[in-house]
């Protein structure tokens, strides 16, 4: 069914217009938790307190997006009992929006750990290494919102097939921070920090993988949330 | 916000953007296949390619379509599909219409219905059916359950009749309601009791398959929860195939939903595949609420 999934077109013009309004919500909501993940990257790495501050706050933006959509979808399964490809949607964005409500708490997570890193004189000791890992795990949740944007199960499988590399990222992220700890115990407090928001970054990827395995359900009707990335690819790709 | 990425969903969602499994569903030819699960491994009934005219007009486009054992089975479509000519093949209710032509091979557990020795009164009674409109005859309670047991002889006394009409009235979820207005007419119920009678008459008889055609069309809410429940108990010992207007019902009331359209029978399969994903277009559109 994938190369016919429409989200318009039904006889009631006030049903299309319902469902694209929640389509088109949950992207305005996951533009926004880009943009609060990059912040929080930014103010970590260049060690911005404002910036950080700025992220830490803007949460309730996005919480309070996830209740009206929420609350849309409610309203959509009690008047249209929503069927097949709309079910499907409806279904997919109510998981979808919780998944982007946690992101959005991760990146907050990160916006507090950078205010207390802002005066931190070791950053260059994590800027490098953190780098890496905060790029790759914004690429995929672009990639993850884009996928969704399109319907696009390919773009979709592809991120998941991703995480196995921010894994190793944030494992490595690890090792050094460990020997910086043996090296000089002085930055302890400090390296523990980094690691929470490596952390949280490590659980942003994981987030988008869930928003990618949405997608395939939502185009497809499969459920892959517990599949390896390997099975996923093998089914869906 | 986003708009760059709203404009893609919206251009996504109008037409189709997955270059994957590439496949036609959008018009269905004269040769075509059914997709899903026409055929089961236990059927009740079975009928193979189908074919119905109504003088010139071709009613029914080679259908084949087994009806499992003690499932019930829905019949979804637009109006003039096909769905209800095909129910009514079922027990040769379309023999009584003269214009009205029937092809093709019907299996009652392996034997042909259509045969020329086949006794259509007997067929009726193995393979009873439920109208939308209630239709009690113009009789007490008490006689229209006992009418089709009299004519059909299962009944050899009073008692045994009495046990059959309690019975019968018991499974069809009505008899403490009415038990003590048995003499009165059956047209004096409301519509809910007058459909719950007609099943009690239906199954007096001791039917294998229920054929009922929008059984709740004419009926409230709390009417139409108590037919469907009756329908979920009424499945542990019959076969029953409903035709139905209303997609909620089918999706409650079915294990399996076919999806007729033109005549032809697209889609079969389990109802709750058929209702999250469809693999014809025609029975998303339909289900879904696009057709013009």
């Amino acid at each position: 069914m994938d190369n016919n999934m429409k989200l318009d077109e039904h006889t009631s013009q006030r049903y299309n217009a319902e469902l694209e309004a929640v389509r088109n919500r949950v992207l305005t909501m996951g533009g926004l938790v880009e943009k609060q993940c990059r912040q929080a990257l930014q103010a970590l790495l260049k060690g911005d307190a404002e910036l950080a501050s700025e992220v830490d706050g803007a949460d309730y933006e996005v919480n309070d997006l996830e209740i009206e959509i929420s609350d849309r979808c409610t309203e959509i399964l009690a008047r249209r009992q929503p069927a097949a490809g709309d079910l499907r949607m409806i279904v997919a964005v109510i998981r979808m929006v919780s998944n982007l409500e946690r992101i959005g708490d991760e990146a907050a997570k990160i916006g507090r750990k950078a205010r207390k890193l802002a005066d931190a004189r070791d950053r260059q000791a994590y800027a490098g290494e953190s780098v890496h890992l905060g790029e790759g795990v914004l690429q995929m949740l672009h990639g993850a919102l884009d996928a969704f944007a399109r319907l696009d199960v390919q773009a979709a499988v592809e991120i998941i097939s991703r995480d196995l590399e921010i894994d190793r990222e944030f494992k490595s992220l690890n090792r050094l921070l460990i020997s910086h700890m043996m090296e000089q115990p002085q930055r302890v407090k400090n390296m523990l920090r980094v690691n929470s928001c490596a952390r949280a970054l490590e659980r942003i990827g994981d987030h988008a993988v869930n928003l990618c395995e949405e997608v395939v359900y939502l185009v497809r009707g499969a459920d892959v949330r517990h599949l390896s990335a390997e099975e996923i690819k093998r089914h869906h790709q | 916000m986003d708009t760059g990425r709203q404009q893609e969903a919206a251009a996504a969602g109008a037409q189709a953007r997955e270059p994957l499994d590439i496949r036609d569903h959008g018009s269905v030819g004269d040769a075509y296949q059914t997709i899903g699960a026409p055929f089961v491994d236990d059927a009740k009934m079975s009928a193979r390619h189908v074919n119905v005219y109504y003088g010139e007009k071709h009613a029914i486009t080679d259908v084949s379509l087994d009806i499992g054992r003690n499932e019930v089975i829905a019949m979804i479509g637009p109006s003039g599909c096909g769905k209800s000519t095909f129910l009514r093949t079922l027990n040769r209710m379309n023999d009584i219409i003269p214009i009205c032509r029937v092809e093709g091979q019907f299996y009652l557990d392996g034997e042909d219905i259509y045969s020329q020795d086949q006794d259509t009164v007997l067929l009726r009674a193995r393979v009873g059916m439920v109208f939308q409109k209630p239709n009690p005859f113009p009789k007490s309670i008490y006689e229209n359950v006992a009418y089709g047991p009299r004519i059909h002889g299962l009944a050899h006394n009073k008692a045994e009749m009495d046990e059959i009409v309690e019975s019968s009235l018991r499974r069809a979820g009505l008899f403490e309601e009415v038990k003590d207005q048995l003499d009165k007419p059956g047209t004096g119920l409301s519509g809910g009791q007058q459909q719950r009678l007609c099943i009690a008459r239906a199954i007096a008889v001791s039917p294998e398959v229920i054929l009922m055609d929008e059984p709740c069309s004419a009926l409230d809410p709390i009417a139409t929860a108590r037919i469907e429940e009756l329908i979920d108990e009424l499945k542990d010992n019959y076969t029953i195939a409903i035709v139905t207007h209303s997609m909620q019902q089918a999706a409650r009331v079915s294990q399996r939903t076919a999806y007729f359209h033109l005549g032809k029978l697209i889609e079969v399969g389990d109802t709750k595949q058929i209702f999250t994903m469809p693999e014809h277009e025609l029975t998303e559109n339909y289900i879904t609420g696009r057709f013009g």
